[in-house]
């Protein structure tokens, strides 16, 4: 066993892939000799080579197109954004070229966008963002999002050897601040479509993915201790498909439900997971679903306004107190 | 109105037009000129039965760089890839296409290469060496780099060829992906169709420079301009690129000056179009004429060889039709599966199973 971070899980992830599979190779901006903004893929270009780890210009589009490409070709590729919200850059050709190849023209796609999203890091509108309802909406995609060291490197091997095109959000305020014992040696494979129960609990579920899943865990244990609520946290860890049984599953356990995600409420993945509640579970609901988002602006960055606009761990522990009380 | 001028064609070796070409290459490349057409006019019929489901795109006028193009590259398994245009029917043709998968294609039938998901030629077949577009355009020219890339990842002899319309060179699709590509010296080669229009929109409000080459040179590309009319000259053209690209030289753009001379669809009237500009067009600059009246006035094939084409086309596409028009469109459900490998199908909804 290891303690590794967040980063260097997915970062072993990569790399064990690479090693595993020729068919692998990166490309993105800044990701070859310099290894990448967030050093992600350091060291990859003098192991792999500069031909399978590709420094590109500054093209997402092109980027991901060419992915595309080579991904039809019988290539694995991994595109790297060197921010995630820089796929904005690239949304036409992920939503209509890519996601819609398999079943408009029966190509294979087997593709992976990765890159660094989320905030809490004082990176302002342009270097924080959460773009995953973006793409919740687009069949043919997958969209996973790792809040764990383990399902890092879990998700990013999974994510490689799925056949389908996969959008990894990895949350840049997890990279260097969680850290866990990795088995040395042993196959991490996270399945795709799989959430996990990070807690335990009766009274409350809190349903989440990402950096929340943490103040989630937060919040729960505040509400243990200070209230003896007993609160149950589902880690999706997989946004697109969402696995319902285990959202139908905890609904019908504590017959509660708290979503809380980073990402900005109006159209976010909530307002789906809420749906999705109402249709397969309604009977089975104590109180109504309830929310704990971003607030519905684009992300400032000052301190005092980003903690304002992001969800905090005392927003989730009101928010479920109140819920609890309902 | 003059004719579009044509710029020598110095950038490769002119030598004496088609004298690489065999008799029965000549015939051939007439084949796919004849069966190009014949099968648009097809269509037509067809779309006016309303038996053609959606738009119809007709190729009228620029068949000859279509067909030129794709003859000048190595096909068959596991060859080269071409992406080609809505206007492009002839590449796919040269590249294997069969008619009655066209037909099927317009007609969304059951049977039809995208089992009636996707439109008109919007289909692909990467053994045969073709990539459908979308309706995004330039999107392709990113996708057409990852395939060279893969050729060049691979040590492999192949080159993708990709066409961009004057109007597509506007997206920015087409400069990141042609930009990436130079960078990294992808075997690939770029025909950019210069037809004149843009649905309604002439080259003028499109983009300031005169050429298209222009654009490219200015991605260190090397590019010519070629009259697109002259099925000979296409042909040399692209042949001249790809063996460069082949050789590992990296990208090559080549300009094909042509004219559309059919509106964007075929409920477009084209009243924006001068009618006298077509007509000069249509009587004394049609590739397929200009193309049989060399070949034969050259005694390279004979009157009798070309009648025997036509005819044979016609045969064909009647057999083709045939055999297709009465076929059934998709059952309902079967619009359900492979969006994805896994899960193997999209959820049927609630509603209707009441």
């Amino acid at each position: 066993m290891a303690e590794v971070t967040f980063l260097e899980a997915l970062r072993q992830g990569l790399w064990e892939e690479m090693e595993r599979d020729e068919r692998v190779f990166i490309l993105g901006e800044d990701v070859g000799l310099y290894g990448g903004a967030f050093k992600v893929t350091d060291g990859f270009a003098k192991k792999f080579g500069e031909s399978r780890v590709i420094d590109t210009p500054i093209s997402e589009a092109a980027i991901v197109g060419a992915a595309a490409g080579a991904a039809h070709m019988g290539l694995r590729p991994v595109a790297e954004m060197q921010f995630i919200d820089f796929i904005s850059c690239a949304y036409d050709m992920l939503t209509n070229y890519v996601a819609t190849a398999r079943y408009r023209a029966g190509l294979a796609t087997p593709m992976v966008v990765r890159g660094p999203c989320g905030g809490y890091v004082r990176g302002g509108p342009f270097h924080s963002q959460n773009p995953e309802a973006a793409f919740l909406h687009t069949p043919g995609l997958k969209i996973v999002y790792p809040a764990t060291v383990r399902d890092a490197k879990g998700l990013i091997k999974s994510s490689i050897r799925d056949d389908d095109p996969v959008l990894y959000l990895e949350h840049k305020w997890l990279y260097r601040r969680i850290k866990e014992q990795l088995p040395e040696g042993e196959e991490i494979l996270t399945p795709i479509g799989q959430a996990r129960i990070a807690r335990e609990g009766k009274h409350l579920s809190i349903i989440t993915y990402g950096a929340t899943l943490w103040k989630s865990l937060e919040a729960a244990a505040q509400l243990e201790q200070q209230d003896g609520v007993s609160v149950e946290v589902l880690d999706l860890r997989t946004l697109l498909p969402l696995d319902d049984a285990a959202i139908v599953s905890t609904v019908k356990k504590t017959n509660k439900v708290l979503i809380v995600h980073e990402d900005t409420r109006t159209g976010g993945i909530a307002g789906e997971i809420a749906a999705r509640i109402n249709e397969q579970a309604f009977e089975w609901l104590d109180g109504p679903i309830m929310r704990v988002t971003a607030h519905d602006v684009p992300l400032p960055y000052a301190p005092t306004l980003e903690d304002f606009v992001l969800p905090q761990t005392d927003d989730i522990v009101r928010a479920a107190r109140w819920l609890s009380k309902y | 109105m003059a004719l579009p001028a044509t710029r020598p064609t110095g950038a490769f070796p002119s030598g004496a037009a088609g004298a690489a070409l065999s008799t029965d290459q000549l015939l051939e490349i007439y084949y796919y000129l004849r069966l190009t057409r014949t099968l648009e006019e097809r269509l037509v019929a067809l779309y006016r039965q309303t038996k053609v489901i959606g738009g119809l795109f007709r190729s009228l006028g620029q068949e000859g760089e279509s067909v030129a193009s794709a003859y000048a590259l190595e096909r068959g398994r596991n060859k080269d890839i071409l992406s080609p245009l809505i206007r492009n029917l002839g590449s796919m043709l040269v590249m294997g296409a069969q008619p009655i998968e066209i037909l099927r294609q317009y007609m969304a039938k059951a049977d039809s290469p995208t089992r009636g998901r996707e439109l008109n030629v919007h289909f692909n077949d990467l053994e045969k060496g073709y990539l459908g577009q979308i309706s995004h355009l330039g999107d392709m020219i990113p996708v057409m780099a990852g395939i060279a890339l893969s050729f060049k990842m691979r040590g492999q002899p192949r080159v993708g060829l990709v066409y961009i319309g004057d109007g597509g060179t506007s997206t920015g699709t087409f400069h990141e992906g042609l930009n990436l590509a130079a960078v990294q010296r992808l075997p690939m080669v770029v025909v950019g169709e210069y037809n004149h229009w843009a649905y309604s929109t002439p080259p003028e409000k499109q983009f300031a420079v005169k050429d298209l080459a222009d654009k490219a040179k200015g991605y260190g590309i090397p590019a010519v301009t070629v009259d697109g009319n002259d099925v000979f000259a296409v042909y040399e053209a692209t042949k001249f690129a790809l063996d460069r690209a082949r050789r590992g030289k990296g990208v090559h753009f080549i300009e094909v000056k042509t004219y559309r001379r059919k509106g964007h669809a075929e409920h477009d009237d084209q009243h924006y179009v001068p009618k006298d500009v077509l007509d000069l067009w249509s009587k004394s600059n049609d590739p397929m004429d200009r193309y049989t009246q060399r070949i034969l006035a050259a005694d390279l094939v004979e009157q009798k060889e070309l009648k025997e084409i036509d005819d044979r086309v016609r045969v064909a596409v009647d057999q083709a039709t045939d055999a297709c028009v009465n076929e059934p469109l998709p059952a309902a459900e079967s619009a359900l599966p492979d969006v994805y490998v896994d899960p193997p199908a999209a959820e049927k909804l609630w509603f209707k199973a009441l």
